[in-house]
Parts: structure tokens; C-alpha cells; sequence
């Protein structure tokens, strides 16, 4: 199954405020910490490691391209 | 210079006193655990081999320690399998703690039915001890210590070597040379051959104490423990009381400071409380994960960690070493016997090749996870560490070494296209080792399938006890060990036991199997034609 990126989600103001909602106060180290945790949760949900790749693509190559650190 | 009371002094070689070189069919250079294994699997086949080394003592130092159920299966084939396993000891049960916590325990060899553990822990100079004692009982092997080589020739027919020794300077030609010389192998820096693969910056303290201690013998890995903060540690039984201990001590760690006795006490004690414990022996290693490009050039053939490198998270060094040897002794002898063709060889290095970077690829992942590399990764190993206390999913991303597992040869020239069905019992395709079971018939006092089935092909019909067979099979079973195809020396075999029945995917009907001298399987088929069991074994020695 390829990745959805059509809307999939019934209440998409609801999910993103849940997870802006989680990271509400922390620190910018507990918040990756908490990110690193999520995509982990979620990965084993999905199960699908071709889903997962693609949506490793997706968020790598996704315009606007991300600021690559120098190092 | 000689000493008659240690088996490792050295001796002078009666071609010395000759003024031309002597020659050999195989020279092995490096009588570690590699070249020894291959040097007996030789033996065993009639072949002779000579044996250089250059030191007159074995390993300083425990070194490779776990041996694993498919090392302890090939040691078995040599007969040394009883003795390593008395010595050593065995365990299956794995723990990984992450601070303080347990989050983590797993069993390696959960099912039954299987002669060997799934793995012993013993000193690597117990192991090269069991090995030169059994090579001193055959005089086809021709064990020099204290022979350095020095010169090398490769020549596409054979090997020109200088040995220097006491006595001074010795030449000798081969036919083939294995390079089982180690990880800075004089054969492959003569060849100028370089590895592909990459280093790893982190340090790793190593020791072994040897101490009292009730606790049970399992590996024990710690992530971030209290006391090596941030860092990993191991700890591991081995024979006579010693302990590995293994500390993760960061890339900038100074290395002659950090192995000071006084320094390593003070870890020990961080780590196991007040106990009486001496040293054995304290080391510091960073390691690589590479391999040549290719195990073959000509007649220069590499195995062991001359041909490739991994951490020693997993026991993929030493296990897979002694797998090339068990890869390589029964292909160098019917090439020698002129029933294959050299192509038999180049099989050798592309089966190796492809298990060093199955070996590789894991020992890359599990060193990705305990040291990992930059904020991104550390953040991943973090939460995986975090999730695995309460999460089950995340206890399997754990990684604190995958354990050696044998390589299953898939896509092998050798392998003779599977005629099962789709899926059917995976574990024993084209290119796998074949399975062991406790089978019910013993007529040679012997309990277990695997030990039947190696040194020389074999065919093995797995069947209900009243399936009808070809007469190949008849009785009394097992008893026919004479008989050839094409000249290669074929034995036949039954198995009926349950478990052999279900492993084999024979429960609804026979199966047939041809099984290769290593004990891989190269073929199988539902029903028994002899025609395609001739064209199977030419395949699988590399004639057709």
C-alpha cells in the first residue's frame, strides 16, 4: 500500500492539536525526545516498511527543502 | 632454540635442509581458530596441508569467546565438539538493562530437538588448544611455529613463498595459499589489497577477571548504566571462572591511561561491587566493519579476518570464520582431486563474501545502536530504550548484537533450483544449512540427523517411517557409505523422526535432499529421480 497523502484524517484540527498539545512547554530536547518516541509508536502501527520509506522520502524531499546543518 | 616439551616451539622443516623449494598443495598462513579448522577439515578428507606461524605460543588474551551452534555443528563434524562443549559453557539467555532496569530478556535457541547449544562461551586458546592436539594425531598436517612468511609471489598457477625462521630463510611453493593470517594479514598487505567497508571512532575497554561468582551465565549488556554513564558495558562468563567485561569508553578515551590496572580495578568494582577478582588480561579496541572486495585472487584464497572485519557485538569474527573454513575445506579438496573445476573456488568467495556482508550489515546496525552516530540517532536509540520498558515492539529494535547466526547461501551457482512450493519450509531452502533433529532410528548409537550428513554428499530422503523409497535407501538405513556419482562420493541417507519430518516440510509426503559436504543444502525435490540428482551434485561442484 503506498503512502496516503490525500486527507486521511476525519478531524485534522483535532490530531494536529494533540500533538502540538503534547509538546506544549517542553524544552527543544524534550520535544525531539518526544518526537523520536512518536515516529517509533507509530512506525510499528503502520508495519509496512515500504509505507515507512516513502514517508521517509516524503519528509526529506518535501518542499520547502530543510536547512541542512554543516556538519 | 627448539623446546620438545611446548607444542608450539619451534621446529626446523626437513625442507629446510633442501636447497630448492619444497612444494605443497596448500600452504594455510595463521594457525588461529581459522586455518586450524580448515587445516583438520582438510585432514579429514586425506589432504595434506602445512600450517605457518609465525608466533610459538596461542593467543594472548581470551579474545573470541562465544562459539556458536553452527561453529559447535562443524566442530562436531571434526570430532571436537564434545571436548569444546565439557569445557565451555553453555548459555542461551541474553539481558539487556538500560540504567538500572532489566527491560529485556531473550532465549536463543527456544525450540528442542537440537544436538548443539546455541552457543558455548570458551577462551579462543582452549579452542586453538582442542585443535592443534587434534592435528598433532594426523600427519597430514604439518604445523610450523615460529615460520614467519615474508615473501610472497602469486603466480596464476601457484604460490612462491619466503619463510623466515631461526635457522634462517626457507622457500616453499603452493599450489593454493588460504590467508588465515588475521586482521593485519602479511598475505593481503603482500597483495596490496585494501577493504571496503568503514571504522568506527568509539573505544572499547576489554578485560577478563577471573573471580567466584553465583551469577547465572547469561549475557548481560547494559545501556547508560550508573556506573559508565552515557555508555555501554557487557558482561560475560567464560570458562575456569573468567569474566569479559566490555566498557564503552568514547572516542577520546586515553587508551594508555584507561587500561592502567588501577583504572580498570576501579570500573570493575563501579560495576560488580566489592568482589576479589585478578586480571587475565585488559585490552582496548576500536573496531572496523569491511571485507576485501574479493576472497579469491588466483591462487591466494582469504577467509577469517584476513577477508573481513566486524565488532565483536554478535560473535560474527570468529564464528564466521570457522564457516568460510567449513565453506572452503570441501571445495579445495575435489579441485585437488580434479573433480571440479577451479570455478568451485570462485563459489568459495562469492558464498563468503555474501555472508561477510550479511555479518557486516548486522554488526553495523547493532554498533549504530550502541554507539550511535550524532544528536539524531542518539535520540532513536534513547527512545527505543525508553519505549522497551513498557512497549513490546520496542524491546526487537533493542540492539545490543544480533548473535551469528549461519549465512544461508541464497542465489548460490551451487544451488540447483528449489522445487518446492512457494514458502515451504524456508529454513531448509537451496543455500540454507540443513536443520538438525533428534532422529528415532539410531543403528550407529547415533541419536541426531546432522551428524549424518556431513564431509561428502549426501542424499537424504526425509519420510514417514512406512513411505516407500528407492532401493538407494534400503535397509538396514544409514549403512551405505560407498557409492559415487560422476565420481563424486555419494552417501545415502533416511530420516523419519517427527521433528525431522516437520523441519524438513515432509509431514504430507517425502522429500528429498541433496546435501552438500558442509552440510548446505543444495537441492531438494517431493519425489526421487536419480537424473536429477546427478545434475544437481555437477551444479553444485561447479561442472554444469
Amino acid at each position: 500500500m503506498p503512502l496516503k497523502t490525500q486527507p486521511n484524517l476525519a478531524d485534522p484540527d483535532a490530531v494536529y492539536q494533540l500533538i502540538v498539545a503534547a509538546h506544549h512547554g517542553l524544552s527543544a530536547d524534550d520535544s525531539a525526545a518526544l518526537n523520536a518516541r512518536l515516529v517509533l509508536l507509530l512506525a510499528n502501527h503502520i508495519g509496512d516498511a515500504t509505507v515507512i520509506q516513502d514517508a521517509v522520502r516524503a519528509a526529506t524531499t518535501s518542499p520547502p527543502p530543510p536547512v541542512r546543518p554543516s556538519n | 632454540m627448539s623446546d620438545s616439551s611446548n607444542p608450539f616451539a619451534y621446529r626446523r622443516a626437513p625442507s629446510q635442509d633442501r636447497r630448492e623449494a619444497s612444494h605443497h598443495p596448500i600452504v594455510i598462513a595463521g594457525a588461529g581458530p581459522v586455518g586450524l579448522v580448515l587445516a583438520l577439515d582438510l585432514a579429514k578428507k586425506g589432504q595434506r596441508s602445512v600450517v605457518l606461524d609465525k608466533r610459538t605460543s596461542l593467543s594472548d588474551g581470551s579474545r573470541a569467546i562465544c562459539w556458536a551452534k553452527r561453529t559447535l555443528e562443524i566442530m562436531g563434524r571434526l570430532g571436537l565438539a564434545d571436548d569444546l562443549i565439557a569445557k565451555g559453557v553453555t548459555w542461551k539467555t541474553g539481558k539487556v538493562f538500560h540504567r538500572e532496569a532489566e527491560v529485556f530478556a531473550f532465549d536463543l535457541l527456544p525450540e528442542a530437538g537440537h544436538q548443539r547449544p546455541a552457543f558455548i562461551n570458551l577462551q579462543q586458546f582452549y579452542f586453538e588448544a582442542a585443535c592443534v592436539a587434534a592435528a598433532a594425531k594426523t600427519d597430514l598436517i604439518d604445523l610450523r611455529w615460529g615460520h614467519e612468511m615474508t615473501g610472497l609471489d602469486a603466480r596464476p598457477d601457484g604460490v612462491r613463498l619466503t619463510v623466515t625462521t631461526p635457522d634462517g630463510a626457507d622457500d616453499l611453493t603452493a599450489g593454493w595459499l588460504v590467508a588465515t593470517d588475521g586482521a593485519r594479514s602479511f598475505v593481503r598487505q603482500s597483495l596490496g589489497l585494501g577493504f571496503i567497508g568503514q571504522t568506527f571512532d568509539d573505544q572499547f575497554l576489554i578485560c577478563d577477571i577471573k573471580m567466584k561468582s553465583a551469577r547465572p551465565t547469561e549475557r548481560w549488556f547494559w545501556f547508560d548504566p550508573p556506573f559508565n554513564p552515557g555508555r555501554s558495558a557487557l558482561l560475560h562468563r567464560q570458562a575456569d571462572d573468567v569474566w569479559r567485561l566490555d566498557f564503552q569508553i568514547g572516542p577520546d578515551a586515553d587508551r594508555t591511561e584507561a587500561t592502567k590496572p588501577e583504572n580498570v580495578a576501579a570500573r570493575v568494582r563501579a560495576m560488580l561491587g566489592p568482589v576479589d577478582f585478578t586480571f587475565e588480561w585488559i585490552s582496548c579496541y576500536r573496531f572496523q566493519c569491511r571485507r576485501l572486495e574479493h576472497f579469491r585472487h588466483g591462487r591466494v584464497v582469504f577467509a577469517g579476518d584476513a577477508a573481513h572485519q566486524v565488532s565483536p557485538f554478535g560473535a560474527r569474527g570468529g564464528n564466521s570464520g570457522v564457516q568460510d573454513a567449513d565453506n572452503l575445506g570441501w571445495k579445495l579438496d575435489l579441485v585437488l582431486r580434479a573433480l571440479a573445476p577451479e570455478a568451485l573456488i570462485d563459489s568459495y568467495a562469492q558464498e563468503r563474501q555474501q555472508a561477510a556482508d550479511e555479518n557486516i550489515l548486522n554488526s553495523t546496525r547493532a554498533t549504530d545502536f550502541i554507539a550511535p552516530k550524532g544528536a539524531g540517532a542518539t535520540r532513536f536509540r534513547d527512545a527505543v530504550l525508553e519505549l522497551a520498558g513498557t512497549h513490546p515492539f520496542a524491546r526487537r529494535l533493542l540492539n545490543s548484537g544480533r548473535l551469528s547466526l549461519p549465512a544461508t547461501y541464497d542465489g548460490s551457482p551451487l544451488n540447483t533450483v528449489d522445487a518446492f512450493s512457494p514458502g515451504a519450509a524456508p529454513n531448509v531452502r537451496p543455500g540454507a544449512p540443513a536443520a538438525d533433529a533428534p532422529d528415532g532410528i539410531a543403528p550407529e548409537g547415533n541419536a541426531w540427523l546432522l551428524p549424518q550428513l556431513g564431509d561428502r554428499f549426501t542424499v537424504l530422503a526425509v519420510a514417514a517411517p512406512n513411505a516407500k523409497l528407492p532401493t538407494e535407501f534400503d535397509s538396514p538405513p544409514r549403512s551405505t557409505n560407498g557409492g559415487s556419482i560422476n565420481g563424486v562420493p555419494v552417501r545415502w541417507r533416511t530420516a523419519h523422526a517427527p521433528e525431522a519430518l516437520q523441519r524438513y516440510g515432509a509431514v504430507d509426503g517425502i522429500a528429498v535432499y541433496l546435501i552438500r559436504p558442509d552440510q548446505h543444502i543444495a537441492a531438494r525435490w517431493r519425489s526421487f529421480d536419480g537424473a536429477e540428482i546427478t545434475h544437481a551434485i555437477d551444479r553444485a561442484t561447479a561442472r554444469a
